[in-house]
């Protein structure tokens, strides 16, 4: 074998092998990984207690509510299997909206809700004017009303 | 082979001046209408209003961040097996490029981010794994630096360049192997693209334009790092 086949199978080698090592380590740290879970994991209990977590998920059409002294808001975050609500003292993000996506940060309270200390709006890959998402909001509501 | 014939720094100097040239004008040719489709033509998104208008800079800046690596760390493997210097030279040339595209892609998320999600930085799998990819870039040109002998350098920093290939499928991936607050990819070769069409022709036009500029510039930077390293050989006085 010349030198340089066997400099381009060392490297192939090196590569092979740093892949599988980050292919292992990727799977180890794959729970931790998550930025945040969804309202079944946190329902089956999949989630940590001791810490704070991010939930993530849809809000939930008609639950977000606004309180008297206009800064603690509640609202309630689906995957459309669970649904846990929220409740947040703070500025919502502009892109909050019922019907899309949220994440919070913050701990399980006793009673089985969430107590968000941060909310981020998490946005979609879909990028298109107002017309546009007009005329297929309207297309849903015939195809809802048929 | 007359392409063998490039391989040389003393035949390739010449040829880049060319290349540089070409691909100056080609970038200007894609970026002037990019930019005049992305500022006046495309619609305001239903959603970000006009925030969104910086998917025209972060995108292809983020598609060159991780493209230039992998360029990179194939022209220093070719150094590495073969022993050419010029490989070894583009992939030198390449770096600082790339490392800025990592950045402006980094930045630009940044101040979407503020107004869209409510934050300008997370450490979420895609954003931290593009900060690792900085960090790569800044590492391989860091160890380039540090070392006085351009040849052992080559050799250094070309095993820093493969083995950190491996984070570019990683970053690419982030957004589909695990939960992000970073969205999914709008545009890819496996589904149509969910962007309004005059959107998608600016973003496509300015990630032409940064194709070009990129190349361009490289080759000028590799012109330079001819001049500096031949300077002892004679043919560049000539």
């Amino acid at each position: 074998m010349k030198p340089r086949q066997k400099r381009l199978l060392l490297i192939i080698a090196v590569l092979a092998l740093v892949s599988l090592a980050a292919l292992l380590v990727l799977k180890a740290f794959k729970s931790n990984l998550v930025f945040f879970y969804t309202p079944t994991e946190v329902v089956e209990g999949k989630v940590p207690v001791a810490r704070a977590f991010r939930i993530g998920g849809m809000v939930v059409d008609g639950s977000l509510q606004r309180k008297q002294d206009g800064v603690s808001v509640s609202f309630s975050v689906t995957d459309t299997i669970h649904a846990i609500d929220v409740t947040y003292e703070g500025i919502l993000p502009d892109l909050f909206q019922e019907g899309k996506g949220v994440v919070a940060q913050g701990r399980l309270s006793e009673n089985g809700s969430f107590i968000a200390d941060q909310v981020l709006a998490k946005h979609d890959e879909n990028y298109m004017p107002p017309e546009a998402a007009e005329a297929l909001k309207r297309a849903r509501e015939m195809k809802l009303s048929e | 082979m007359r392409f063998w014939k490039y391989s040389t720094p003393q035949n390739f100097y010449p040829a880049a001046k060319k290349i540089a040239a070409v691909f100056f004008v080609l970038a200007l040719c894609f970026g002037i209408p990019g930019l005049y489709i992305g500022f006046f033509v495309a619609p305001t998104d239903h959603q970000q209003g006009e925030a969104y208008r910086i998917i025209f800079i972060h995108v292809p800046a983020a598609w060159m961040s991780m493209f230039i690596y992998v360029v990179m760390a194939f022209w220093a493997a070719v150094g590495l097996i073969l022993n050419t210097r010029l490989s070894s030279m583009l992939a030198q040339a390449l770096a600082p490029t790339g490392a800025l595209m990592t950045f402006l892609a980094l930045w630009t998320g940044a101040f979407w981010g503020r107004p869209t999600w409510g934050t300008w930085w997370v450490w979420d799998a895609r954003l931290t794994s593009e900060l690792v990819l900085l960090f790569l870039y800044v590492g391989f040109i860091a160890l380039r630096a540090s070392i006085e002998d351009p040849r052992r350098a080559d050799k250094a920093s070309a095993i820093l360049a493969i083995v950190g290939v491996v984070n570019v499928p990683i970053i690419y991936f982030s957004v589909k192997w695990w939960n992000t607050l970073h969205q999914g990819a709008s545009v890819s070769l496996t589904k149509a693209p969910s962007m309004a069409s005059d959107m998608l022709l600016g973003m496509l036009l300015m990630a032409l334009s940064f194709w070009m500029y990129s190349i361009a510039v490289s080759m000028l930077r590799v012109r330079k790092i001819i001049r500096d390293r031949e300077r002892n050989s004679g043919w560049l006085n000539n």
